[in-house]
């Protein structure tokens, strides 16, 4: 069983409906590391080693974040900033990610429809979250495409359960031997047939 | 008697202050005034005093001991091998070419070749008290004629002790004229042979320096415990009377030993507290000695030969400039530099006195031959000032560079200098947080154990009580860009605060507080950077309560922050209403008043929130508002 690690970061879980329903679904789950990257640090202030040594641990790295002006929380990309160093995450022998699952898992305001060319947000999701795209090839890892909930300000509380036991099911997926070639080069995680509610 | 004694002391003291306020007013130097006013009370003028003239220049000789120990003090070790290369190189090449050039004009004048070289000694000699006043007035310690300057008055500080301890061997040995004048001293040295005079001189030398460490700084250690301030001041003068004593006892110069005590307790916390308790002495005590200077100058001498002394006057301060002006030259100074070097050390000095009396004491000088070199040493220091002016007006001013172009020194760190008052709980946090970022400060401290163990942890610390304007100015505030006071005495930051306000504005002053009340005070007085020393642990204690109820600590930080502010403008704002209280003596039932006003405020804001980023609940309210509308 792969072990799961989910990096999750919110300036204001206390007030996120959506997160919250996504949060409790997957947090107790066996073989998960649930890690609240803002109970952690709320001064910003990295423990880099003791990050660096969880990442050693885990075999699936989970970005889990809202979608707030196109990108993640400032203090991601803190993490990503301090905790993916170069001549261990990235550069000539570096290797210490090498192979390991990357993903994102995300929360959206606005709906399926705006992100896209012809919505009002212009571009895909996908392809606003190129930049974590890029840093997990970088690092060696290998990316999977996004597990969204969309238009969380719209959505019911039944919709939003529907969402977290989408997630559940994918930590599941996530935790046997589930690969880039499984994704059939979907747009979303939640489209793969596995995770479909009977 | 006792009413003669008052007299006098009236009569000097009404003459300094007179002459030396005049003096002042014209722009002139205050050593102008001293002397002036001693020549006016002196037997030739007004008359007030005459023989006792003598017996007032021995008593006053304790200033030219106080500021050669108070020089010796300046001179730390360190800094002295940093600055070795201009002090022996500028000041051994001035006192070496001045020396004979005026070796070589006495002899032509045809004057035994000890008097010559006796003479020669005093003339090599320039006076500290005048150039270092007029260098620190105008503010050009920091440039490179200042620098130079200093060295070089440095050097000759130095090497008078040498010649002090040189005079005695021209001395003529006849033995009957010799004791004649000093039967009743209790000299040790003049019943030595030769030979032994040299080796009581070493042996007492070594004295001091083993006193130094293992008698007097133990000593002040102890007195310092005490806490009582009066002790420590008489600490510091028995140390220079002891001194002075020890060195008469033997016979050579106490200025000797004062030079060599302030060298040996340079190293020591005590320094800048010793160095502002004797200040103000040593001052009036220059003053006294020129005083009597300038009572001493015997104008019968002057009237008998005004060609002769004036021509001599004239040719040594014309030896003095030229050997000055080629110093400069030796060591690159550029042309400005080089002419008020030239211009401001080109006087006899305030030693000439000290060597020339006790040559005459020694019958190696004719009292002729002294009463001479006095009025002109008294006159060249006179002209020195009026010299300089003629420079800065007329000279300067054609060559195209002005005195006041200021070269920075080579070490510009030192002018951002930080000073750390109180160096307990608090003050050291901040202490070892700025060293440990390579921010060294000066550490001034009222706790003398604790100075002592800094000390040995390799921490700057000095002891002394911070609010006084003299230590803090020997501690470097002029220089200083930051003043942090550490210490919970709300008396210390307002004294401290006042200071700065008035003389160095410049300065940023950042105070430690105890609570809201002493915060309110200091910002009435005009103070703006008050941190209290309760507010961010209450409030981190506080927030580990409220993360333990179970409040994301994210957000808790930001509270903090969020609170901090909003209590900060309200102890701005509130700051001056306080004033208005007119039942300060009921301290307890305002707090509580108060106290209850803020939490009623407290809550009804609620939560102190003000931003909604991230914040979905707020947006989705929002946007159920709009969709009603």
């Amino acid at each position: 069983m792969k072990k799961i690690l989910i990096l999750f970061s919110h300036p204001k879980y206390e007030k996120s409906r959506a997160n919250s329903i996504l949060v409790d679904q997957i947090k107790d789950k066996e073989g998960v590391t649930f890690i609240d990257l803002y109970e952690r640090y709320p001064d910003f202030h990295i423990d880099v080693p003791k990050e660096k040594e969880l990442l050693k641990e885990h075999d699936v790295i989970i970005w889990h974040h809202p979608f707030y002006w196109f990108s993640c929380p400032p203090l991601m990309k803190q993490w990503i900033d301090m905790v993916l160093e170069f001549g261990w995450a990235y550069g000539p022998n570096a290797d210490a990610l090498q192979d390991k699952i990357c993903l994102n898992v995300i929360t959206t305001g606005g709906s399926k429809e705006i992100y896209c060319s012809k919505g009002t947000n212009g571009f895909t999701v996908n392809q606003f979250l190129r930049p974590f795209e890029q840093t997990a090839n970088s690092c060696g890892m290998s990316y999977l495409p996004p597990f969204a909930v969309m238009g969380t300000h719209h959505l019911s509380k039944e919709a939003l359960a529907d969402y977290a036991n989408q997630y559940s099911k994918l930590i599941e997926l996530l935790q046997q031997d589930f690969t880039i070639e499984n994704c059939a080069e979907r747009f979303f995680l939640n489209d793969i047939p596995e995770l479909k509610t009977s | 008697m006792t009413g003669s004694l008052l007299f006098q002391a009236i009569i000097f003291l009404a003459g300094a202050i007179i002459c030396v306020s005049i003096a002042k007013r014209l722009g002139l130097s205050s050593v102008i005034g001293y002397l002036l006013s001693g020549v006016l009370i002196g037997p030739y003028v007004l008359g007030f005093i005459g023989n006792e003239g003598e017996d007032i220049l021995h008593f006053a000789e304790f200033g030219v001991v106080m500021m050669l120990f108070l020089i010796g003090l300046e001179i730390e070790p360190k800094n002295f091998w940093n600055m070795r290369k201009t002090i022996i190189g500028m000041g051994g090449i001035q006192v070496g070419g001045t020396m004979l050039f005026s070796y070589f004009l006495f002899t032509l004048l045809g004057l035994e070749w000890k008097v010559a070289l006796v003479i020669s000694m005093a003339v090599a000699l320039s006076s500290t008290a005048i150039a270092m006043q007029t260098i620190k007035e105008k503010g050009l310690m920091k440039t490179t004629f200042g620098t130079s300057s200093f060295s070089i008055l440095l050097f000759q500080d130095i090497i008078v002790i040498f010649m002090l301890g040189f005079i005695p061997l021209l001395a003529n040995t006849d033995g009957s004229t010799s004791t004649e004048n000093h039967g009743n001293t209790n000299s040790l040295l003049e019943q030595l042979p030769l030979g032994f005079q040299t080796l009581a001189i070493l042996l007492s030398v070594i004295l001091i320096i083993v006193a130094g460490k293992f008698l007097i700084v133990p000593m002040l250690r102890k007195v310092a415990k005490t806490e009582v301030r009066e002790l420590l001041i008489a600490a510091a003068f028995l140390i220079v009377f002891g001194i002075s004593f020890l060195m008469e006892f033997v016979g050579i110069s106490p200025a000797l030993g004062a030079f060599l005590g302030g060298v040996v307790l340079s190293n020591s916390e005590f320094k800048h507290e010793l160095e502002s308790t004797l200040e103000p002495f040593k001052n009036l005590l220059l003053g006294l000695f020129f005083m009597a200077v300038g009572a001493s100058i015997n104008f019968i001498v002057i009237a008998n030969n005004p060609l002769k002394i004036g021509g001599l006057l004239i040719a040594i301060i014309l030896i003095k400039a030229l050997v000055l002006f080629i110093t400069g030259q030796i060591f690159k100074l550029k042309l400005d530099q080089k002419l008020l070097l030239t211009f401001s050390l080109a006087q006899i000095g305030e030693f000439a006195f000290v060597l020339l009396s006790f040559a005459s004491g020694l019958h190696i000088l004719e009292q002729d031959q002294m009463d001479m070199m006095l009025v002109i040493t008294a006159l060249s220091m006179s002209i020195t000032p009026i010299i300089s002016i003629i420079n800065e007006r007329f000279i300067l001013p054609k060559i195209g560079t002005k005195e006041s172009i200021k070269r920075p020194m080579d070490h510009i760190a030192k002018s951002q200098k930080i000073i750390l008052v109180g160096f307990g709980h608090f003050g050291s946090t901040i202490g070892r947080f700025l060293r440990s970022h390579g921010v060294e400060a000066t550490i001034l401290d009222h706790d003398s154990n604790r100075v002592d163990f800094l000390r040995k942890m390799g921490f700057e610390v000095y002891y002394g009580d911070a609010t006084r304007l003299d230590l803090l100015e020997s501690a470097g505030i002029a220089e200083a860009k930051i003043v942090i006071c550490a210490t919970n005495k709300i008396s210390v930051s307002k004294a401290i605060g006042k200071i700065i306000k008035d003389k160095y504005p410049h300065v940023e002053f950042m105070i430690r507080t105890k609570n809201r009340y002493d915060a309110y005070e200091l910002l009435n007085l005009g103070n703006e950077h008050v941190y209290r020393e309760s507010l961010e642990t209450s409030l981190t204690l506080a927030k580990d309560v409220l993360s333990k109820m179970g409040y994301r600590k994210y957000t808790l930080s930001k509270q903090v922050k969020n609170f901090i502010k909003y209590d900060e403008d309200s102890l701005r704002r509130l700051s001056s209403e306080a004033k208005d209280e007119e039942n300060y003596i009921f301290k307890a039932r305002i707090e509580l008043a108060q106290q209850e006003k803020f939490l009623n405020e407290d809550l009804k804001r609620g939560i102190v929130e003000y931003d909604k980023h991230w914040d979905s609940e707020f947006i989705r309210k929002s946007l159920k508002k709009v969709q009603k509308k």
